[in-house]
């Protein structure tokens, strides 16, 4: 056995291994901390197969924004724990879901082995039309130029869930701060750590976003460690976000999505397609759209973490 | 076996253990991390898929990566509005259960019943 199979293998178990703690584990906190532990390993699944710009996705969001959502909501759940116990289902319903779930796994299992080889592949398209593009990172010329339509509809979708989540408001709290009133020690452990680690993870952030034209990184991951420090700030309340009543918030809100159809509604007129770029225009235009998705990809994450507003608005 | 097949398996089981977790448990906070486990075993999936379209100066198909990291940032929106449902449930009924209401355990509920 090689050393890499060897590698593989482990990882492989401890990932099933961590997996099935979360399910098994009946601590509903412990199974949340099982998640973050789960992402955090995924993206060493991500770094095995090759694809390190989904693995600082999986690190930032799948293990650390989803980890913060989930924790903070498992807290403020922790006194329904006792009654959900009384309702796990009887034997003869988890025998059955076993069961569902195996054969499930197994026709997944059978048509990986299925596959065919040599397998389909766009690598080689993307990469005979990289030039065009003026990138030099194929995952960034694929999000914002190949199929610029997918990353335009996602930044929508991050709205309109936002746009649900705000709308789960109670009536008094509309228009107010998200979140619960925080009360932290300004001189305790958090304070200093955000003091301490803000100004590092933006200027890694900044970076991360930076390179992404030409090397893994780019809008999504930079957008996360910018919202995960913005995060830590709120968290040891060294700061807080504006109420969502906001002018200048619902605009940045907007802003991104809005320049990015701007820029692929224009380039209908100058390129002769919808989100096609004029030729020369491309590396400008993907690194402008960049931009200007930048800050409204930061303010959605935090929003969509800190959750429905709670306390009633200023006036 | 190689790389890509053993993680298209992992992402199998993965799969199924979140089917598994999705319908035994009652909490709905649980059954949003086992819906999570499952969209992780089929991202795995597809870069695995993605994995196997290699060639010669890119590590993988850079179309399904691409298209994985629009999914995993959609799938934590998803989250999130989920999470947003639930908390707003526990804030107006003060549980999260959802067992279909007997008329017994309804009048149980009732604040001054």
């Amino acid at each position: 056995m090689t050393l890499a199979l060897a590698v593989d293998i482990s990882l492989i178990l401890l990932v099933l291994a961590v997996a099935g703690w979360t399910i098994a584990v009946r601590d509903t906190f412990a199974s949340v901390i099982g998640f973050v532990a789960y992402g955090l390993l995924l993206t060493l699944v991500w770094v095995r197969l090759a694809a390190p710009d989904v693995a600082l996705t999986e690190a930032a969001i799948g293990g650390g924004l989803t980890g913060a959502l989930l924790i903070g909501a498992a807290a403020r759940l922790r006194r329904t724990e006792a009654a959900a116990r009384t309702e796990y289902p009887g034997a003869l319903t988890r025998i059955l879901a076993a069961v569902l779930a195996a054969i499930v796994a197994a026709a997944l299992a059978m048509s990986v082995l299925a596959l065919p080889d040599p397998a389909p592949t766009l690598a080689l398209a993307t990469a005979a039309s990289l030039a065009t593009t003026g990138v030099g990172n194929p995952i960034t010329a694929v999000l914002l130029a190949f199929r610029a339509m997918d990353t335009l509809l996602e930044a929508i979708v991050v709205l309109l869930a936002l746009l649900g989540v705000w709308s789960l408001a109670p009536d008094r709290a509309w228009g107010g701060w998200p979140g619960p009133r925080r009360h932290v020690n300004p001189d305790g452990v958090l304070a200093w750590l955000a003091r301490l680690l803000a100004p590092i993870g933006i200027i890694v952030g900044l970076y991360i976003f930076w390179i992404g034209a030409d090397l893994p990184g780019g809008k999504f991951q930079g957008a996360t460690i910018l919202a995960a420090m913005w995060l830590l700030v709120i968290k040891a309340s060294l700061a807080d976000t504006p109420p969502i009543s906001r002018t200048w918030l619902r605009v940045l809100l907007v802003t991104g999505p809005l320049v990015f159809i701007a820029i692929g509604f224009a380039g209908s007129l100058t390129a002769g397609a919808v989100l096609a770029y004029p030729e020369g225009y491309a590396k400008p235009l993907i690194i402008a759209i960049e931009i200007a998705l930048m800050p409204t990809l930061v303010l959605t994450l935090v929003l969509l973490v800190l959750g429905a507003p709670q306390r009633t608005p200023p006036g | 076996m190689n790389t890509p097949t053993l993680f298209g398996l992992c992402a199998a089981a993965l799969v199924g253990v979140g089917l598994y977790g999705l319908i035994i448990h009652p909490q709905p906070l649980r059954k949003i991390l086992a819906f999570n486990l499952i969209g992780s075993g089929v991202f795995l999936l597809f870069g695995a898929i993605a994995r196997r379209g290699t060639i010669v100066g890119m590590g993988g198909d850079p179309v399904p990566q691409a298209l994985l990291i629009t999914g995993i940032v959609v799938a934590f929106s998803a989250t999130a509005l989920a999470v947003a449902l639930v908390l707003r449930l526990f804030d107006e009924a003060g549980s999260v259960t959802l067992a279909p209401d007997t008329p017994a355990k309804a009048q149980a509920d009732l604040p001054d019943a």
